[in-house]
């Protein structure tokens, strides 16, 4: 059973997400959106999409920085004090981004509001899961502590024993049971990434900093063309 | 110098009967679908009113269009990374609320409506949640400025103008007036729309100047909705996309007018190419205030122009579209009769759609035999006209009030020539004189006339050859097309795995 959990479902969540989201993009572009509400309903929206925007994401990217670079992440956690700072961000992250969210499934739930009748299935699902994993998520650094420390022990070499195709599974299997459902969680929400909404996130528009503010395209060839024949307007 | 070419608009509002049937006509064609309902790409508005959606014109508020801060242009919305901060909850942005719930009726209930005292009523549903609504306004409810006090009066554009107590007398009943002024997406030249989309989906046409939203890179940031200071770019609920006017550019590129000129019925709309100068596009909307109507018509440039044509060619305008720049009734009606000014030009958009302002009420005076006469001092009427000239001064020439005196000057010479002529109860030499003061010809009075009031379809739209077989064919070797998928296929048709 673990060995499905932690080998093959990682695996096939990571090859669909990929997989299907690249075909997505290229062949159905037109299905990706962050298909935003706001228009329908505002005042909630606010009290939960900010919040819960800001909060899942800096918590995704400690997650990240701590899987991708261990050693540094070891040693900013290395002092009492910064590992207790750390910590009680974290904790405070967790807990805005659960208050959006529960603001976001608020919102949708009064069966004739605007915003319900433009939920789908899948927004109905993923916000499930959401909660579930903030929940556990927030569990753990509270009943399991200084999760910042042993997760660099225990969770990132399984990540790279993954990533090197020569999975390790023995420093995950004996870890208690609400950490194992968070780390099968954040793989099943891999898993509904390409089939959701989820895919805004890799369509953030970072190139909007540089990009000329007029966009021109043009029919013809043979004009100052870049990359689908925009012209760049100046 | 870079010379290209845009189709562009004029509505002639004195003409506007605000009847509505371009917005119809647009809507059964481009916005039936579910997520538009509420979408009116055209849409036609009573002023003094607060527009739709309601209170658009109040920048403060919605942050659209363009600010010039130590000389430079910038989005009023605000910098990139503001606006990639308010990525996840636009604080600029219209809500349903806004514009308005679109709704439809349970008419079943007429036809299965039980035996009863009363008769049975068809109870207004809403579009977006099917459930039982009451309707509290509608996309133009302020039509004919029924719901005065709270739409007329707080048109931005009379607040701006006028103190209380003269907004007061203003609504007084026997000296109560107001217009019809039609609206679509303006096509401008510096689209503060495209420059507000973060992920680059909005896009100019560089051939005829058409701004589209590419619905396959838009994202639904919605920043567009909020930088389009005229709020022409609308967001589709459903599909998550944005949407707006697309100047019907499959019928344009057919040869036919817009379905919403098309359907004109008081024939105000005027479609035609004008060709312009690209590289003073960001020079002209930095301009001061009191300067943008006259850069803008300075950027447009003379068709007739033998070196003005070698460039354009030289720069890949076809000498079809040349020849049909030069019998364009937007050229006359903006550059050559000056009589067409654009809508809010202190936005810096630089919009293509113009306008010829209403020359309304009729300053007549009341004499003792109780017929209504002209001013026998034909233009000191204008001073004291019941709109009031610093209101249409406040829509369309950013605040200057002798650019919109001179056009009026112009139209009002017209009338008084042409009744000189037809009526003769004005003498010729009082006519004449008239035309001098407002500087037109007598050719040039017949030219306006002809094209105001008896233009035929073919000069009311001169739509260029939009060329899009030379498009298909300098990108797409139309044999190598044939023999490879065929007509009706826009992917290649492989044989399946």
């Amino acid at each position: 059973m673990d060995g499905f959990l932690f080998i093959a479902f990682p695996y096939i969540a990571l090859i669909l997400a990929i997989g299907v989201g690249i075909y997505r993009r290229r062949r159905r572009p037109y299905t990706y959106s962050s298909l935003s509400s706001q228009i329908l309903e505002n005042r909630k929206l606010f009290w939960g999409s900010v919040p819960w925007h800001y909060g899942i994401t800096l918590i995704l990217l400690a997650h990240l920085f701590a899987a991708l670079f261990p050693g540094l992440a070891g040693w900013v956690l290395g002092g009492r004090i910064r590992l207790l700072v750390l910590e009680l961000t974290g904790i405070a992250l967790a807990f805005y981004a659960l208050f959006g969210l529960i603001v976001l499934i608020i919102r949708r739930l009064p069966s004739n509001s605007r915003v319900r009748h433009a939920t789908s299935y899948m927004d109905g699902i993923l916000l499930g899961f959401f909660l579930i994993q903030v929940a556990t998520g927030l569990g753990i650094a509270i009943f399991e502590r200084w999760g910042s420390l042993w997760y660099l022990r225990t969770a990132v070499p399984w990540f790279w024993s993954l990533v090197k195709l020569h999975p390790e599974i023995a420093t995950v299997t004996s870890l208690p049971g609400i950490v194992k459902l968070h780390f099968v969680l954040g793989f099943a929400i891999i898993l509904l990434f390409p089939f959701s909404r989820l895919v805004h996130l890799v369509m953030f528009p970072l190139q909007y900093l540089w990009r000329p503010y007029q966009v021109v395209v043009w029919n013809r060839r043979g004009r100052k063309v870049t990359a689908e024949s925009t012209e760049v307007m100046r | 110098m870079n010379v290209r070419s845009q189709v562009s608009m004029v509505f002639h509002l004195d003409k506007c009967i605000g009847c509505h049937t371009c917005s119809l006509a647009c809507k059964n064609l481009w916005t039936d679908r579910p997520g538009t309902e509420y979408m009116w790409w055209n849409n036609v508005e009573t002023k003094p009113g607060t527009g739709y959606p309601t209170l658009y014109e109040d920048q403060e508020q919605y942050h659209g269009g363009w600010v010039v801060e130590d000389g430079k242009l910038r989005l009023k919305l605000g910098s990139r990374p503001t606006e990639l901060v308010n990525i996840s909850f636009n604080p600029r942005l219209p809500t349903l609320d806004d514009y308005y719930e679109p709704w439809t009726y349970h008419y079943k209930e007429l036809i299965e409506a039980g035996p009863g005292d009363d008769q049975p009523v068809a109870k207004p549903i809403s579009m977006i949640t099917g459930e039982e609504m009451e309707i509290e306004a509608g996309p133009n409810w302020d039509d004919d400025l029924s719901g005065s006090p709270i739409y007329a009066e707080n048109d931005p554009n009379l607040r701006k103008v006028m103190n209380e107590e003269e907004r007061r007398q203003f609504f007084e009943l026997q000296q109560l007036v107001y217009f019809y002024l039609p609206r679509i997406c303006n096509h401008c030249l510096n689209p503060s729309c495209v420059a507000a989309c973060p992920s680059g989906a909005i896009y100019k046409r560089g051939e005829d100047g058409i701004v589209l939203v590419s619905q396959e890179k838009c994202q639904g940031w919605r920043m567009c909705v909020s930088g389009c200071p005229y709020k022409k770019v609308y967001f589709n609920w459903n599909t998550g996309k944005a949407e707006k006017c697309i100047l019907c550019y499959p019928r344009l590129e057919t040869g036919q007018a817009p379905a919403c000129m098309h359907s004109c019925v008081g024939k105000i709309r005027y479609l035609g190419v004008l060709l312009y100068d690209a590289d003073r596009i960001e020079e002209t909307a930095s301009k001061p205030d009191a300067e943008l109507v006259d850069a803008q018509r300075e950027i447009i440039l003379d068709p007739f122009d033998p070196k003005i044509i070698r460039k354009a060619l030289a720069d890949g305008v076809d000498q079809k579209v040349v020849d049909a720049a030069q019998r364009s009734p937007v050229y006359k009606y903006v550059k050559a009769w000056r009589l067409a000014l654009p809508l809010h030009p202190e936005w810096r958009t630089l919009p293509m759609l113009f306008y010829v302002p209403p020359l309304l009420p009729v300053t007549a005076t009341l004499t003792a035999q109780g017929r209504h006469e002209l001013d026998p001092n034909f233009f000191s009427s204008l001073e004291s006209a019941r709109m009031p000239v610093r209101y249409m001064a406040s829509l369309f020439t950013a605040g200057d009030e002798r650019m919109v005196i001179t056009v009026y000057k112009k139209l009002l010479a017209g009338r008084i020539f042409k009744r000189a002529q037809t009526v003769g109860d004005i003498p010729m030499e009082r006519a004449s004189q008239a035309l001098e003061e407002a500087q037109l010809t007598e050719r040039e009075v017949e030219e306006i006339y002809h094209l105001t009031a008896l233009a035929a379809f073919e000069e009311m739209f001169v739509i260029p050859p939009m060329l899009r077989e030379v498009a298909i064919q300098m990108g797409v070797d139309p044999h190598e097309f044939q023999e490879e998928r065929g007509a009706g296929f826009v992917q290649l048709p492989a044989r399946g795995l």
